[in-house]
């Protein structure tokens, strides 16, 4: 009879995973260099720079109305908001006051892209998790809004339709009835997506009590947007610094006490629902007027610095500029939410498995273009 | 009929096995009929690697999704890994960072593989083109690209109309004649 000795420790040793720049679930081409021993995860190590554009270094070359076009290639899922807070700074450093025409469209436009940037997380994190179908269902939806948008702005995705001082062009007299139906589907269709995927019993013990954020950690390391909410921090700067038209809409910040990958997840898929709420409220009543006010040829801001910040579908997206009194910004640098989000990466997935990295990046819903700049 | 069986001696060793048929009785129309089910079956069945740099990316997702559907032509198996691809959609903005892993992606390819340059910037460095120190302009100073699809990004429609004129391209070629496109390549100097 052979006996195993089972008092032997089994010897274990670390070692380096190279994940991506090139990898299906990276969203892009982040490279993780992961310091693994068997399946658990002791470090991760983000190494950036592969798409890294050097768009602010241009913006220092472009006039204002020039460097607007460039947001839309930051974070592209909402290229809108990008735009918004390009514009936003200009105006309030030039003293523009734009009229409440453009301030509803442009909330109507902020919510539109919010909801086709939810829908399109939604769909990857499916796949990533393994539910292929999740993919169908949120581009069927998406492509929706993709034909209002091209109605009005002329493009699917990099939109360009802000301007310093108001927006390219009028909205397509189609605009309002479409928008309606859109709304009036995806009330339907947000019911469908939790029975599909939010209460899979397989999907929540992939999330719940996986890359968990504590408040602290949270403010200490600069999260913001849905990742930030789902630990509970109240930071919608549409709530907090209300710009454009959200001081008039009635709308709830969804915060979810939880700081586990589902509840991040439950956050974006509440914020869908206030996304709706906020349109409906705004549009019948879009005010009739100018879509633009005259501004210079060539805009150039006094001397000084400015900031301005939007809530963007990723997290809080600030656009700060250093003026030097000529007609391109001495500096220009972007606050990205992606970047920030990033740096807990590490920390949140140190003891966890490979596959639930995975998760937890889902759950962070990185665009890497806006990390890279 | 005595002086054709002279000529077939001075052509044929007398240990040669098996018949030949001359060239111009039938042998050919087998190498062309081959080659045509050859063309076919590749052009129906092209595996795209899935390499999604920046905005690109997302319109070719749309373009595998429900509305425009790309499994209709065959190329519904995207794929992550190169070594299971035959067509590379390099879709996004290739930075000097990155043509390095580019390249090593092609390399890892089996033969035939085609790339196709989706958007501005695979083209030419798109709005990058100036002012932009990091941005390789232009995939084709990396790897030998076959079709290029203009737009920033391109339509749906105008990855599929590539992705077809690829397939014509693939069904014009001749086998036997077929050479590896890296060979002669002058990475764009």
């Amino acid at each position: 009879m052979t006996t195993t000795d089972t008092n032997t420790e089994l010897k274990t040793q670390e070692y380096l995973i190279n994940m991506g720049p090139q990898h299906p679930a990276a969203h892009g081409v982040l490279r993780l260099i992961l310091t693994v021993d068997g399946e658990i995860i002791h470090k991760v190590d983000p190494d950036l720079g592969y798409i890294h554009r050097s768009i602010e270094k241009m913006c220092e070359r472009d006039t204002y109305k020039q460097i607007v076009h460039l947001t839309d290639r930051l974070d592209y899922l909402s290229s809108h908001m990008n735009n918004e807070a390009v514009c936003l700074a200009v105006e309030n450093a030039m003293g523009i006051e734009v009229p409440e025409r453009v301030k509803y469209i442009r909330t109507i436009m902020d919510e539109l892209t919010r909801l086709a940037s939810h829908q399109l997380w939604w769909g990857v994190m499916g796949m990533d998790i393994g539910a292929l179908t999740t993919f169908m269902y949120a581009f069927r939806d998406r492509e929706m809004i993709n034909d209002i948008m091209e109605e009005t702005v002329g493009a699917r995705l990099t939109m360009n339709y802000n301007i310093p001082g108001g927006l390219m062009f009028d909205i397509h007299p189609n605009f309002q009835r479409r928008v309606k139906e859109f709304i009036k589907h995806f009330r339907k269709a947000l019911p469908e997506y939790n029975t599909l995927l939010s209460g899979n019993i397989i999907f929540k013990k992939r999330l719940q009590g996986i890359g968990y954020i504590s408040k602290e950690d949270a403010v200490a390391y600069g999260v913001s947007g849905p990742s930030a909410r789902g630990s509970g921090i109240s930071c919608d700067v549409r709530k907090i610094h209300p710009y454009s038209a959200y001081d008039k809409v009635e709308f709830n910040e969804v915060l979810i006490e939880g700081g586990d990958s589902y509840d991040r997840y439950m956050v974006r898929m509440k914020e869908m629902e206030e996304s709706m709420n906020i349109i409906e409220q705004l549009i019948d009543n879009i005010p009739e007027g100018d879509y633009q006010v005259k501004t210079p040829a060539l805009i150039k801001l006094p001397k000084g610095e400015y900031y301005q910040k939007v809530e963007s579908a990723r997290g809080e997206f600030g656009v700060f500029i250093i003026s030097d009194g000529k007609k391109s910004p001495y500096r220009l640098k972007f606050r990205s939410p992606g970047f920030s989000n990033l740096s807990i990466l590490d920390k949140i997935s140190r003891g966890h498995k490979i596959a639930d990295l995975v998760a937890i990046m889902s759950s962070l819903d990185f665009v890497i273009p806006d990390i890279d700049r | 009929m005595g002086v054709e069986k002279e000529v077939k001696k001075e052509v044929l060793k007398d240990d040669f096995p098996g018949q030949v048929i001359p060239a111009g009785n039938g042998g050919n129309i087998v190498v062309g009929v081959l080659d045509k089910i050859i063309n076919w079956g590749r052009s129906n069945s092209l595996w795209p690697l899935y390499f999604g740099t920046s905005c690109c990316a997302i319109e070719m997702m749309q373009t595998g999704a429900a509305r425009h559907d790309w499994s209709r032509f065959g190329f519904e198996v995207a794929r992550p890994t190169p070594r299971q691809a035959d067509v590379i959609v390099i879709a996004g903005t290739i930075t000097n960072k990155m043509a390095p892993a580019l390249r090593k992606l092609y390399d890892q390819m089996a033969e035939p593989k085609y790339v196709v340059a989706m958007g501005a910037c695979a083209i030419s460095g798109g709005p990058f083109y100036y002012n932009s120190y990091s941005v390789v302009r232009g995939a084709d100073h990396v790897i030998p690209v076959d079709v290029y699809v203009p737009g920033c990004p391109p339509r749906p429609e105008s990855l599929l109309d590539a992705m077809i004129k690829l397939q014509k391209k693939i069904r014009s070629t001749k086998n036997s004649e077929r050479v590896n496109p890296i060979e002669g390549f002058d990475e764009g100097k």
